[in-house]
């Protein structure tokens, strides 16, 4: 499986919002520790390492 | 006192010369890996191992006052040996000793020197000249070989002028064994961040033989040590995480910092490091004492060899790399287990404490918690003793794996290869060859029928299969069906002497 970075989001502004409500009223802390949560279960969902590292690389631009 | 073992039962005279007198009574390593047993097995001296220590599978893991999961290493069947066992290292040494002192008196040429300190080597053409210190005075005396088992502060690796590196942790465990009779099960309980007063960073509870139960306080980097290690400030830890009131002794304590290091090369000509000389890793993992066993496992053959003439030297310089490649493994294994015990930064600190919170709830989380990666042993994949993987086989027992175990009625596998090259045919005809330039071939012939662990060890799909094991156990090829020719020329890739 190859990296997907074509769009694959059904409806991108009501992610977007979900993504932010989230993290309403948080600490930076609080923010911090549920994106480091969120990553590790979306990176187990991938699960293919070989795009996992595609990923990291894609973000480190 | 593994590698003399070895060496004296093959017949070759062996001079152990230590400074000390007697077994070490430091309480150091206390758990002892399959593999490690297999090999002291197979030297005579691995029962009394496995009678004497504790066996143990679960393990559960905290994190602060949660229990964040449990696992359970629990144990496949048909092998000989458990997953396991916890054992005090002195105990581990004497049984080693002891069983020196049967084969001594079966004619093993083996010598133990105690209190004979080496002060200065000169290494010459074709022997070491070592000068040796003694309550009675000094003394000199030439040695073939050297090996040089001196431990991590290896003053032979200094008199040589050698360079030793690598990492060292910031960090200070202070390490209590305490004898208590208290109903703890005999399970390895692990806290990151305990909550008990003044833990430090981790904690670890774990039972060993005679009542003693091993303590570990991660203590951070700026502490003074003298202060930290007297009595009533360790008793003040025990007594927060045992509970006000708990009974017990303190059997020993110490305060150790680790590192992770290793010489670029083990072979220095006439002089070969095994052990922590040539090799340390932090104690997470339990790879340090069990690493070096395999250094010896995998030295004696060669060196047995080398010294009746039956392979060229060159077979030496194999130990270094094989042994490199299994204490680069260590090392990095260990390496990964300190980053997550000890985050070095803000976001590997959110991210462990993430994984811990996750794993909680989520198995898919739990396998990345690392409390220490428990020592398996190491496979020698593509390196230059390997001859060919001619068969579709199981992934375990591909060509560089030790053996693995396998129940035969009422003994086992391993038990059949006693430290010889064997020709093991499971199901496929033996091909007529016992000897390749003198160095003698054993056969074992085998049915998979009726026996499932043969068969899905050494099978899988295939119908039949020859393996040929070099003495220390590991795979040198694999075919489904081998000539002569065939099996000559892998013992001839394993004994140095090139394809
Ligand atoms: C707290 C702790 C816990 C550990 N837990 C584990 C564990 O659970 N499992 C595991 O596998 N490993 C563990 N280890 C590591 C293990 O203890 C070592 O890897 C092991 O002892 C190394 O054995 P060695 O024979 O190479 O060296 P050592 O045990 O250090 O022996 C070296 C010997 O050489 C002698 N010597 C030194 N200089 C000279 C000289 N000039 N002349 C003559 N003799 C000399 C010394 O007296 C000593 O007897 C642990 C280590 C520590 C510190």
């Amino acid at each position: 499986m190859e990296l997907n970075l074509e769009p694959n989001i059904a409806d991108p502004d009501g992610f977007y919002d979900e993504l932010l409500a989230v993290h309403q009223g948080l600490s930076k802390e609080d923010s911090d520790a549920l994106n480091a949560r969120l990553i590790l279960i979306l990176a187990n969902h991938v699960g293919d390492r070989d795009v996992l590292t595609a990923a990291l690389k894609a973000a480190q631009r | 006192m593994a590698l003399a073992l070895d060496l004296g039962r093959k017949g070759t005279p062996v001079l152990v010369l230590d400074d000390h007198d007697g077994v070490g009574q430091g309480s150091r390593a206390i758990c002892f890996a399959k593999r490690t047993l297999e090999i002291a097995n197979r030297l005579g001296a691995g029962q009394r191992m496995i009678d004497k220590g504790v066996v143990w599978n679960v393990g559960k893991v905290f994190h602060g006052d949660d229990r964040v999961f449990q696992f359970n290493l629990q144990p496949e069947d048909g092998h000989r040996c458990p997953a396991f066992i916890n054992l005090q290292q002195p105990y581990f040494e004497k049984f080693l000793v002891d069983e020196i002192r049967v084969a001594q008196d079966e004619g093993a040429p083996i010598e133990i020197r105690g209190r004979n300190a080496v002060t200065a080597l000169d290494q010459r053409d074709d022997h070491v000249l070592l000068d040796v210190d003694t309550p009675d005075g000094p003394y000199q005396i030439e040695a073939e070989w050297l090996i040089a088992c001196d431990g991590a502060r290896s003053p032979v690796r200094d008199m040589m002028g050698l360079s030793f590196d690598g990492r060292v942790f910031e960090d200070n465990f202070l390490i209590a064994d305490v004898k208590m009779t208290a109903d703890f099960p005999t399970e390895r309980w692990f806290w990151f961040e305990p909550p008990f007063k003044d833990a430090g960073q981790s904690a670890l509870l774990h039972k060993q033989p005679d009542d003693i139960w091993r303590i570990d306080f991660q203590l951070g980097w700026d502490i003074d040590r003298e202060k930290e290690l007297r009595e009533d400030n360790v008793r003040a830890r025990v007594d927060a995480m045992l509970g006000e009131g708990a009974e017990y002794e303190l059997e020993w304590t110490s305060i150790y910092t680790f590192q992770c290091r290793r010489m670029q090369e083990f072979r220095h000509d006439r002089v070969i490091f095994a052990g922590d000389s040539a090799h340390q890793v932090s104690p997470f993992g339990a790879r340090g004492a069990n690493s070096g066993v395999q250094d010896a496992d995998n030295l004696a053959w060669k060196l047995d060899f080398v010294i009746r003439g039956l392979a060229p030297e060159a077979l030496l310089d194999t130990y270094s790399e094989e042994r490199v490649h299994g204490a680069d493994e260590n090392i990095l294994n260990s390496t990964r287990a300190t980053d997550f015990l000890t985050p070095k930064s803000e976001i590997s600190k959110v991210f462990r404490n993430a994984v811990l919170e996750l794993a909680r709830d989520h198995p898919f989380a739990r396998p990345l918690v690392n409390s220490g990666r428990l020592s398996v042993p190491c496979v020698y994949d593509g390196l230059s003793l390997n001859g060919p993987d001619m068969l579709d086989g199981p992934e375990r027992t591909r060509v560089g794996a030790p053996a693995v175990d396998a129940k035969l009625g009422e003994t086992y596998l391993l038990d059949r290869l006693p430290g010889e090259f064997t020709l093991l045919c499971i199901d496929a005809p033996a091909p007529d060859i016992d000897e390749v330039d003198g160095v003698p071939l054993t056969h074992l012939g085998l049915t998979a029928r009726g026996n499932p662990f043969l068969k899905e060890r050494y099978l899988g799909d295939a119908r039949g299969a020859v393996y040929l094991f070099r003495p220390d156990q590991h795979v040198v090829a694999r075919w489904p069906e081998a000539s002569a020719d065939d099996v000559a020329s892998a013992m001839r890739i394993a004994l140095g002497k090139g394809a």
